[in-house]
């Protein structure tokens, strides 16, 4: 029987409007879910993984469930009253613990943040909150969001895939993924600098949205890359990601970054169809680098069959809606998005992490000093995990002055190489016009709890297909393409040209539609249907 | 481009970072970023043309979309007692921390 939670956000606010359903009785079948799928929350002393724990999806670190029923009475409160309640009355939603949010813990995985209370709350979760949100709790990430797969969570047991619960759900916003997949939330608000937003999304099932860089406000959010870092939302469908960018999105004066430009018409265009639109396939987004683990050396291969197939298999069905398919689309520097990622990112990453000194807020160590830099090498070294260490002496290396041409000015200009491959593909009087282009999200789906942990390289070339949209700032969609025959889903992935968000909601709501009858859409995770 | 990271400017780098390791992470940390290194030696192999600028962000910043300059006002923080609050060691207002080591330069 399909349960409150597991509606659809649109249909969920309707029923509320027309006062069907309360936002009371919402936020109850919500948390009567997490009770069932949860298991306990993420904790920095977990002590050992027990076997229930393996079949629990671990997506919170935070549940906020007084702040979500006096949220919800308000709702209804303003419903008896005859007042607006807003958009996104009533949906209880989760929020990566990367945002602050006042008087909760925001953490952002890490023990050296563990016990900070943030003092205000983001833009992009007060906006959802003032448009009738209730959030419901804070989830797991990647600590500082540096990861692909969850698993550097400080706070342990880290998120499970509700699809096959020894898998990892991605990263770094797999708490948010999961939360959505498992009907914990109806939508999430994530993070998305390198992969993060589309690529969990990918991995659970979901529909994942990295807005243009500067259309979501980054007001309140933990920093990693500073010039790459995109708040988005996480939903199960096109329409309740379009719901949530319409509140999250706009210009904020706490954030000089944003574009002085007011959002886009996410849902007013949603239902127009594809016809006439331009969508291309690149032959660089069928290919994937890997390094040869013998060898060391960097090695060219196609993605997975089942992959190019669901990508094919999406442009066919564009194509009899009326899209046009424009194939060959070079985009040839797409092999080197991650290799500069890795100076780019960790730059920022170093420059970001230097404030954690055990000074202002957060951890400091216990034990006893002789001085102030005693003090921060035993707060840092205490407080901070093997991946933020790892990024912070990497971003230190490759911006150090005798290195920094070599390494940091390279990398800004192979950017460069990037963003003009974009600007070729959508140049409205260019040779290729696009509105969107097509690729898969990501090289594999989602892998075992293990297999990929620690090795850094690995773990990075995850996100190959996704941060290419991150060095060039371009909005970017993940949707579920179908399941691949291990069972776990796969995502596609439609990119588009700045601030077309809407355009990108369009062409995947259009693809929704054609496949809304196919068998696979009526598989639901699995796990989650073995211990409901 | 084919340097590694050696021992001495890792230990270096630790020291800027303000980090201590045991040789199991200090290991793993220099391992994981010489591996990181070599992929970031892909990038050497692409030609870029001599006056081929640098990309800081993405999205270009036009005019048309930025903010114009803020009037330059002090607005007061309503709760600064809970900013103070999450400092590990305050008084009377003040962030406290141990002893600053001075040294003296030659």
């Amino acid at each position: 029987m399909t349960e409150l939670c597991d509606l659809p956000a649109h249909r969920l606010v309707a029923a509320l409007k027309k006062r069907q359903v309360s936002a009371r009785e919402i936020l109850e079948s919500t948390l009567q879910r997490i009770a069932a799928v949860d298991g306990r929350p993420g904790s920095l002393a977990p002590g050992e993984l027990t076997a229930e724990d393996t079949q629990r999806v671990h997506a919170l670190i935070t549940l906020t469930e007084q702040r979500a029923r006096a949220q919800a009475e308000n709702i209804d409160r303003k419903l008896a009253a005859g007042e607006d309640p807003g958009p996104l009355a009533g949906l209880p939603f989760t929020v990566k613990d990367i945002f602050c949010v006042l008087d909760t813990p925001s953490t952002a995985a890490s023990r050296i943040l563990a016990s900070f209370n943030a003092p205000y709350t983001a833009t992009s979760v007060a906006r959802c909150e003032a448009a009738g949100a209730v959030m419901v709790g804070k989830v797991n990430l990647d600590e500082f969001t540096y990861g692909s797969s969850n698993e550097s969570s400080a706070f342990q047991p880290s998120t499970r895939n509700p699809w096959n619960l020894s898998r990892v759900p991605g990263g770094s916003s797999g708490g948010s993924a999961a939360s959505v997949a498992a009907g914990e939330a109806v939508f999430s608000l994530g993070t998305d600098t390198a992969g993060s937003i589309r690529q969990p999304a990918a991995f659970c099932g979901v529909v994942g949205l990295k807005p243009t860089y500067g259309r979501v406000s980054r007001y309140g959010l933990i920093a990693f890359g500073s010039s790459l870092d995109c708040p988005g939302p996480l939903a199960r469908t096109v329409t309740d990601a379009a719901l949530a960018l319409q509140a999250m999105a706009g210009p904020d004066p706490h954030d000089s970054t944003t574009a002085v430009l007011p959002p886009g018409d996410y849902l007013g265009m949603l239902e127009k169809g594809v016809k006439g639109m331009r969508i291309g396939l690149s032959p660089d987004y069928f290919q994937i680098t890997y390094p040869n683990q013998e060898t060391g050396e960097y090695e060219q291969r196609p993605v997975p069959a089942e992959f190019e197939a669901a990508v094919r298999r999406a442009a066919s069905l564009l194509e009899s809606m009326g899209a046009e398919i424009v194939e060959g689309v070079p985009m040839p520097n797409t092999r080197y998005g991650i290799p500069a990622f890795f100076v780019i990112s960790r730059v920022e990453a170093a420059s970001n992490l230097h404030r954690y000194d055990g000074v202002k807020y957060g951890y400091r160590t216990d034990q006893p000093v002789q001085d102030l830099r005693e003090m921060y090498r035993k707060t840092r070294a205490e407080g901070f995990g093997l991946q933020p260490k790892l990024r912070i002496l990497m971003g230190m290396y490759v911006s150090a002055a005798q290195y920094s041409a070599q390494y940091y000015q390279r990398a800004l200009r192979v950017r460069t190489l990037i963003r003009r491959d974009f600007e070729q593909a959508f140049d409205p009087a260019g040779k290729y016009r696009l509105h969107a282009l097509l690729t898969p999200t990501t090289p594999t789906t989602a892998f075992p709890m293990g297999a990929v942990y620690g090795d850094s390289v690995l773990m990075q070339y995850a996100d190959q297909l996704t941060v290419p949209a991150n060095h060039a700032g371009i909005p970017g969609i993940s949707v579920p393409g179908g399941i691949a025959e291990d069972g776990l889903p796969i995502g596609i992935q439609f990119l588009g040209p700045d601030y077309s968000e809407a355009a990108l909601l369009q062409i995947s709501r259009a693809y929704e539609i054609a496949t809304e009858q196919e068998e696979w859409r009526k598989v639901k995770p699995r796990a989650i249907q073995t211990i409901l | 481009m084919t340097d590694l990271i050696d021992r001495d400017t890792f230990n270096h780098l630790v020291d800027l970072a303000a980090f201590e390791l045991n040789e199991e992470q200090a290991q793993y940390l220099l391992r994981e970023m010489n591996n990181q290194l070599k992929a970031i030696h892909e990038l050497a192999v692409i030609p870029l043309e001599g006056d081929l600028p640098i990309t800081s962000h993405g999205v270009p910043y036009t005019e048309a979309i930025s903010a114009p300059p803020r009037a330059d006002e002090w607005i007061p923080f309503e709760h600064p007692e809970a900013i103070l609050a999450q400092a590990p060691e305050t008084q009377d207002g003040y962030f406290t921390v141990p002893d600053i080591p001075h040294q003296t330069l030659e």
